[in-house]
């Protein structure tokens, strides 16, 4: 009757399977996270993708002024900075307030290679696409033979 | 018995998850919020062109489905990535005393806005409390 509550054995294979899938679902673990990453969640998400001539950087900030973004370059230290103020209608009953309301920053650390000179940006639907380029001495190049 | 659903379940969304652009779907976050005349949703949905955008209000449900749309140089890797699908999607019962063919909407910036109306007929109506 008890059996269930005695076999110990099958009770850590169980744990140890999840572990597995935990592990699966969100990397080893063992890598410790950069000095400036930040909880999951934080708003806005960010993506920062790698090519041969530059990186690009994305901000998923729905519903900003793009004139009250605040874009700044140090080095390969990049810093966005704004504010989303989401107006509360005081004559409401609210079911759910999900949407990140409030002044934000970000520190995205680029590649050392980046050409803090040619950075440019624009917002459209909702993203805010900042596009870089590698100083030309660090692409990589093609030697002919003589 | 339950255990079973709950296991098979979990296993459908790890294959959602290693397939992620085509089919691992974003939760968008929402406001909603009740006044008199109707109910108001607004949803954060960024990257979403009008035209890749899918709703849908019939008499139960309302459906927010969404493609985003991101412009990258070729051969781009991921560095970095918070967003790691494309597709939003979030749906809502509706209730009875709700308009759905007045439904209005509105796309700004990432920023999806639905107005359902009540029903006229519907609407709470202020009751005079009378001296006696």
């Amino acid at each position: 009757m008890f059996g269930s509550l005695t076999n110990f054995e099958s009770l850590f294979e169980e744990f140890r399977r999840m572990e597995q899938q935990m592990d699966q679902l969100f990397g080893s673990g063992t890598q410790p996270p950069a000095i400036r990453s930040v909880a999951r969640g934080t708003f806005p998400p960010i993506n920062v993708g790698a090519a041969a001539d530059g990186i690009d950087v994305y901000l998923f900030a729905a519903g900003l002024d793009p004139k009250s973004i605040e874009l700044n370059i140090q080095r390969n230290l990049l810093t966005v900075a704004g504010e989303r103020q989401v107006p509360v209608n005081e004559n409401a009953t609210y079911y759910r307030q999900e949407r990140f309301s409030g002044p934000f920053r970000r520190v995205i650390a680029l590649p050392e290679d980046v050409d803090p000179d040619r950075v440019e940006a624009k917002y459209r639907d909702g993203v805010l696409q900042i596009t870089t380029r590698r100083r030309e001495s660090a692409k990589p190049r093609q030697i002919t033979i003589a | 018995m339950s255990d079973k659903q709950e296991v098979s379940k979990r296993d459908s969304t790890e294959i959602e998850r290693t397939d992620r652009d085509s089919s691992f779907v974003m939760l968008p976050p929402a406001d909603v919020f009740e006044d008199a005349e109707g109910i108001t949703l607004q949803l954060d949905i960024p990257g979403v062109a009008k035209d890749r955008l899918n709703l849908q209000a019939n008499k139960n449900t309302l459906l927010i489905e969404g493609t985003a749309r991101i412009e990258m140089p070729q051969g781009m890797e991921a560095l970095y990535a918070d967003v790691r699908s494309t597709l939003y999607r979030r749906s809502f019962v509706l209730s009875d005393e709700l308009e759905t063919d007045k439904t209005e909407a509105n796309l700004k910036d990432g920023v999806l806005t639905v107005r359902i109306p009540k029903r006229a007929e519907l609407r709470p109506r202020r009751i005079e409390v009378r001296a006696g």
